[in-house]
């Protein structure tokens, strides 16, 4: 199966970069803030799907190698402030060789075996790092984290750094370079034995390749980006601080990369979008979004593991064979008792943490433009039918849902086998 | 995450959903969950009271203020991103005291910003970081500090450990970051110079906030033979090491900053009475009857660990309005001019914002536990006996603040 | 001799705590090779079952029943989560358990609140056991180890004197085997999670009197759980039983002591400048490397020997 190159898709990213943060309403700074934010994730979980994704490791220390690169990208940038003249834009770049530096350091003693115990060892690594993180103030900079300026640097094309949109263009800069090296990387033989090692090692050991050189070589490349991306966010934010090593970071990316979709490309760039938007915009509106993540993530787990870019994969058949009309109805029957359980659910879930963790808010809140009172029974009570009368409209419509959705697939399979 | 709801009923008189642009925005960055919760909560509370006071007697210059709550986590990288969030929405002042750490990474980011965005400018009020760098090596026109710094308090209590012949061996144990190390430095330099014969037997430093199990360190304590024990430690560890004392059955001299805090006298009980000292800007036996606004305070949040512990917040806002008259301006670059050097009266005592290093100063109270106050602590029945008042100007140290000022 | 008599107290009783806490993860991640993030999870609702309970009750019944509404939780994970992911594989298994560690850590929130709780040591049971040298030994510590032990003694016999015991050993070792001569190893997993849960819930209880009582418990503990688990081996409750003793001795002795590197250097001769790139490293404190060391065991250990102490299969 020949994959073509797709020039135009590059062409359209990086017009689409260039244009995002002039485009009227997100011009404010806070706006160039998140698309910022969103660059530096992009990377990260780009360089963490080439681990999970398409070789199969799941890892749950790879902030290490982010913040590893974070830290040395930072000195490097503290040394640009002492006089070395080396412009912004080429500072991520000490970032990138410490995360490869560390990856080939730890890649060989850890990507032996693969696997749960693989899984383990990196969730020791993270730990040893972060506990470690403390211990060494002259590197790490102890509780204060490390710190720099962007502006004490030599100008470069007339440019001094001081505003968020520069910053900005230059982690867009760096995100399309990665994200088109990470894309050739996996047309490489190398790359290609990667899903090779991912679907069946054993064969794979029979055809010649070895599987342990091959994780180490995708471990070493992997951690190399998750480095870049540290040094993004060390010239973005100038700090680097113990927690860009945590575990935190590490679950973070997993989230990402899973919810986006772990077999798709596309599938990362999507989660880190969607996950720093809720972390940033979400955690505005209700303190229980993290519960919604999670909830989110295991339902993806249970009956998503192709994640939000899977989903949108699955409806492409039958765009092609036109049969998405159909399906579309379907999802419209089937929409007003799945909203009614969501709200009712989410209304209970907003109404117990507003009396657990907000006590001093007073008993009356105002979600989706109704104002209730939690300490009265009458909201409970309501929001309790309503997920119960949805489920129960649920169960009478789903048949009618399964079955559109069983005839557009017959459709898709009956098109494709006469086209 | 902001959580506006409190603000939102602390201002009756202001409109919630929507703020107007003519607000005077301050965003306060502190933890509000996790394990230094209490102490940022509480401070929280005496924000929305004393905005409301301002606010009621008509604003700072007809514009009232609104306070943007955000929480770090006593996390400087946290931090910073809440700064962004709160610099976005246009906030003029930014509030933090819990963590040196904390404020090492905001003071930095708020020069920084300032210079980058003249015409943007936004202070810096730390109400409770008090590692000494803050108004040495790193000050700058932007920073103010609103309560005694480390050398200070230290100066105060080692004062006190002088008088006392009985003390022969000390113990040193803080957290490990700047604030720890600054407590640490400060007790070993100042009791060599008032005290030589005093041997220090023991200088820990455990992982700040980290720590569940003070039992170790407690076995440590009873065998270096010490009899006291000097500490900077604040809100959990402060009051889990006092947990693991009291159940180890320790019986030592404990000076502290932070030892009246939150959840500590009652952690320690009466093993305290006559051996907790503690060095503060004020305590709720100074007056033989409460304060105005103590009783105040205590009406609006009547829960048993609510009380009106931040006296150096009043102090702030007190000086915040006065600022806010003698400039006759809500600009943050006059407001600050007109803060520097302001000299204002109290209840307790004169005290002054020194102009060379944007320090206060303010009266510093050296104070012991006892069983037999009027007014007590959480409920306890144990409260605080002054044992030595010192005044504004005595608590004043040299500097080494070369401090740049914009053009006038 | 004060300080190591108390160390070694002191050790012993955090061993046991991790023990209680690892024997309920070594039966789950032998029998079934899932690596079950939300184990310490459900210690933590222990803590607090035991708290809520022993403010509606009373501290003996949340004893007993705080566990057993932790082991009717973990057969429901088991039961209605679980099950469905099995035949996806590990890396699902593992997902699920992580997604779900974080849900339980919000529920706990929504249900008490983000910050600790005032999770006291009731006063049934707070006195000192004894005086030593000064010092007094609180009773509560004291009873934690009794559990602790009781526990070990419970399982041992359980494992060899009852049936179900041993098809559990059988199925811990040959899981495959087992299903083949015609047990329900479904339901057995179903037990056997049960029981792990239990385990973790009554190590919950305790716990959260000797520790802070806070959401972040599970993730302060979850790690150094999974340390205990891997370095005594796979398969292996007296391999779970002594690594969890190393490891909680050898955290409790490190932090009383001050030595490091470079005194050790001292005394064979070499002496190392303020000025040397390596002195800073050399110049760390044992009791200030105290937290790595679980985690340095844990990689030296997968790397030399992955089958762990005791350990009788791999994965």
């Amino acid at each position: 199966m020949r994959r073509r190159w797709h020039p135009g898709w590059w062409a359209a990213a990086a017009v689409l970069l260039a244009v995002l943060p002039v485009v009227p309403g997100l011009e404010s700074s806070f706006s160039r803030s998140i698309l910022t934010q969103m660059a530096i994730a992009a990377v990260f979980a780009l360089s963490y799907n080439l681990l999970l994704g398409q070789t199969g490791l799941l890892s749950f220390g790879h902030a290490v190698y982010f913040g590893l690169g974070g830290y040395a990208a930072i000195h490097f940038l503290r040394a640009v402030n002492g006089g070395l003249p080396i412009p912004i834009p080429f500072v991520p770049l000490a970032g990138a060789a410490a995360g490869l530096a560390f990856g080939i350091v730890f890649g060989a003693l850890t990507t032996r075996r693969a696997g749960t115990i693989f899984a383990l060892i990196s969730l020791g690594v993270g730990e040893l790092v972060y506990a470690a993180s403390l211990m060494l103030p002259a590197f790490f900079g102890g509780e204060e984290g490390v710190t720099a300026s962007r502006t004490k640097a030599p100008h470069w094309l007339g440019l001094d750094f001081s505003s968020q949109i520069q910053v900005y263009y230059v982690i867009a800069f760096w995100l399309l370079v990665a994200a088109f090296a990470m894309h050739a990387f996996m047309r490489t033989p190398v790359g290609r034995m990667c899903n090779a090692v991912r679907d069946n090692p054993e064969r794979a050991e029979f055809i010649g390749y070895d599987p342990q050189g091959v994780r180490f070589i995708v471990f070493a490349v992997s951690a190399m980006f998750a480095g870049l991306a540290g040094g993004l966010h060390a010239i973005n934010y100038e700090i680097v601080a113990a927690e860009a090593v945590g575990a935190t970071r590490s679950g973070v990316v997993l989230l990402m990369v899973y919810i986006g979709g772990v077999t798709h490309f596309v599938g990362a760039i999507l989660g880190a979008i969607v996950i720093t938007w809720l972390q940033v915009s979400l955690s505005d509106y209700t303190s229980a979004w993290l519960l919604y993540l999670g909830l989110f993530f295991m339902a993806v787990v249970l009956y998503l593991p192709g994640g939000l870019a899977g989903l949108v994969m699955l409806h492409v058949p039958f765009v092609r064979a036109r049969a998405m009309g159909r399906v579309l109805r379907a999802y419209a029957l089937g929409l007003a008792p799945v909203l009614a359980m969501l709200l009712g659910a989410i209304t209970l879930i907003e109404m117990a943490y507003r009396r657990s963790t907000q006590p001093e808010a007073g008993a009356r809140m105002k979600l989706f433009w109704v104002s209730m009172d939690t300490s009265t029974p009458w909201p409970w009570l309501g929001a309790a039918l309503l997920v119960a009368a949805g489920y129960v409209a649920w169960r009478w419509i789903s048949p009618r849902v399964t079955a559109a959705w069983t005839i557009a697939s017959e459709e898709v399979r009956v098109g494709g086998a006469r086209g | 995450m902001r959580y506006n709801p409190l603000a939102c009923i602390a201002l009756a008189t202001t409109i919630c959903a929507g703020t107007a642009a003519a607000d005077f925005k301050i965003a306060f960055i502190d933890p509000l969950s996790g394990g230094a919760a209490s102490a940022g909560v509480s401070a929280q509370k005496h924000l929305a009271f004393f905005t409301d006071k301002i606010n009621a007697a008509g604003g700072l210059n007809g514009e009232k203020i609104t306070v943007l709550s955000y929480d770090n986590k006593v996390s400087p990288q946290e931090s910073l991103i809440m700064l962004k969030k709160a610099l976005d929405e246009g906030a003029r002042i930014v509030m933090q005291g819990n963590g040196s750490s904390v404020a090492h990474a905001i003071t930095d980011a708020v020069l920084k910003h300032n210079e980058r965005n003249p015409g943007h400018e936004v202070l810096f009020f730390n109400y409770a970081a008090i590692d000494p760098a803050l108004t040495n090596e790193k000050c700058h026109f932007w920073h103010f500090r609103f309560d005694a710094d480390v050398d200070m308090k230290m100066t105060a209590l080692t004062d006190t450990i002088a008088k006392d012949p009985k003390i022969k061996k000390v113990y040193l144990i803080n957290q490990d970051y700047s604030f720890g190390k600054a407590v640490a430095a400060a007790a070993r330099s100042m009791l060599a110079a008032k005290r030589p014969d005093i041997q220090i037997v023991g200088d820990e430093l455990h992982p700040l906030q980290k720590v569940q199990d003070f039992s170790p360190y407690v076995a440590k304590i009873k065998a270096s033979g010490a009899d006291t024990v000097i500490t900077g430690n604040w809100s959990n560890d402060m009051l889990l090491l006092f947990k693991a004392g009291k159940d180890a059955g320790l019986r030592m001299n404990w000076y502290t900053y932070y030892g009246g805090g939150l959840g500590s006298v009652p952690a320690i009980g009466k093993d305290g009475v006559g051996m907790l000292k503690h060095v503060t800007e004020y305590h709720n036996n100074v007056f033989p009857q409460m304060t105005a606004d103590e009783v105040a305070f205590k009406k609006r949040f009547p829960d048993k660990g609510d009380e009106l512990f931040y006296w150096r917040l009043r102090n702030t806002f007190l000086l915040l309005d006065a600022a806010a008259k003698k400039a006759k301006s809500n600009d943050p670059v006059k407001l600050a001019r007109a803060l520097e050097g302001m000299k204002l009266d109290t209840p307790v005592g004169p005290m002054e914002m020194r102009a060379d290093n944007h320090q206060l100063l303010q009266p510093l109270f050296v104070s012991t536990l006892s069983d037999k106050t009027k007014y007590d602590i959480e409920g306890t029945g144990l409260g605080f006996v002054t044992d030595a008042k010192l005044d504004a100007q005595s608590t004043a140290l040299p500097t080494t603040c070369k401090m740049q000022r914009p053009p006038a | 001799m004060e300080l190591v008599t108390f160390s070694l107290l002191n050790g012993v009783v955090y061993g046991l705590l991790l023990f209680m806490l690892s024997s309920g993860l070594t039966l789950i991640f032998s029998m079934m090779g899932v690596l079950n993030f939300a184990h310490a999870s459900v210690f933590m609702l222990g803590a607090y079952f035991s708290y809520q309970i022993g403010r509606w009750i009373g501290f003996w019944p949340a004893l007993v029943l705080a566990p057993l509404l932790c082991g009717l939780v973990g057969a429901a994970i088991e039961r209605y989560g679980l099950r469905r992911v099995h035949p996806k594989g590990h890396v699902a298994e593992i997902l699920f358990t992580f997604g779900l560690s974080y849900v339980i850590a919000e529920l706990v929130i929504m249900a008490w609140g983000r910050n600790p709780i005032e999770n006291r040591v009731p006063a049934v049971i707070d006195f000192p056991l004894f005086q030593l040298f000064g010092t007094s030994y609180p009773f509560y510590k004291g009873l934690m180890m009794a559990i602790s032990v009781g526990m070990f003694t419970f399982l041992y016999l359980a494992f060899k004197r009852t049936r179900v015991g041993l098809v559990i050993q059988a199925a811990l070792t040959h899981p495959q085997m087992v299903s083949a001569l015609g047990h329900d190893v479904p339901r057995l997993f179903v037990l056997v999670f049960a029981i792990g849960s239990a385990l973790a819930g009554l190590a919950g209880v305790i716990g959260g009197f000797a520790l802070l009582t806070e959401p972040n418990m599970a993730l302060s503990l979850g790690p150094i759980v999974f340390v205990v688990v891997v370095v005594g081996g796979l398969g292996s409750i007296p391999g779970a039983f002594i690594a969890s003793m190393l490891i909680g001795i050898v955290q409790t002795f490190a932090v009383a002591l001050d030595y490091s590197l470079l005194d050790f250097m001292h005394v064979v001769g070499v002496t190392v400048t303020r000025a040397s790139p390596f002195h800073e490293v050399l110049a760390i404190k044992i009791a200030q490397a105290a937290p790595i060391i679980p985690y340095l065991l844990l990689v030296v250990m997968l790397i030399v020997r992955p089958r762990g102490i005791l350990g009788t299969r791999e994965t």
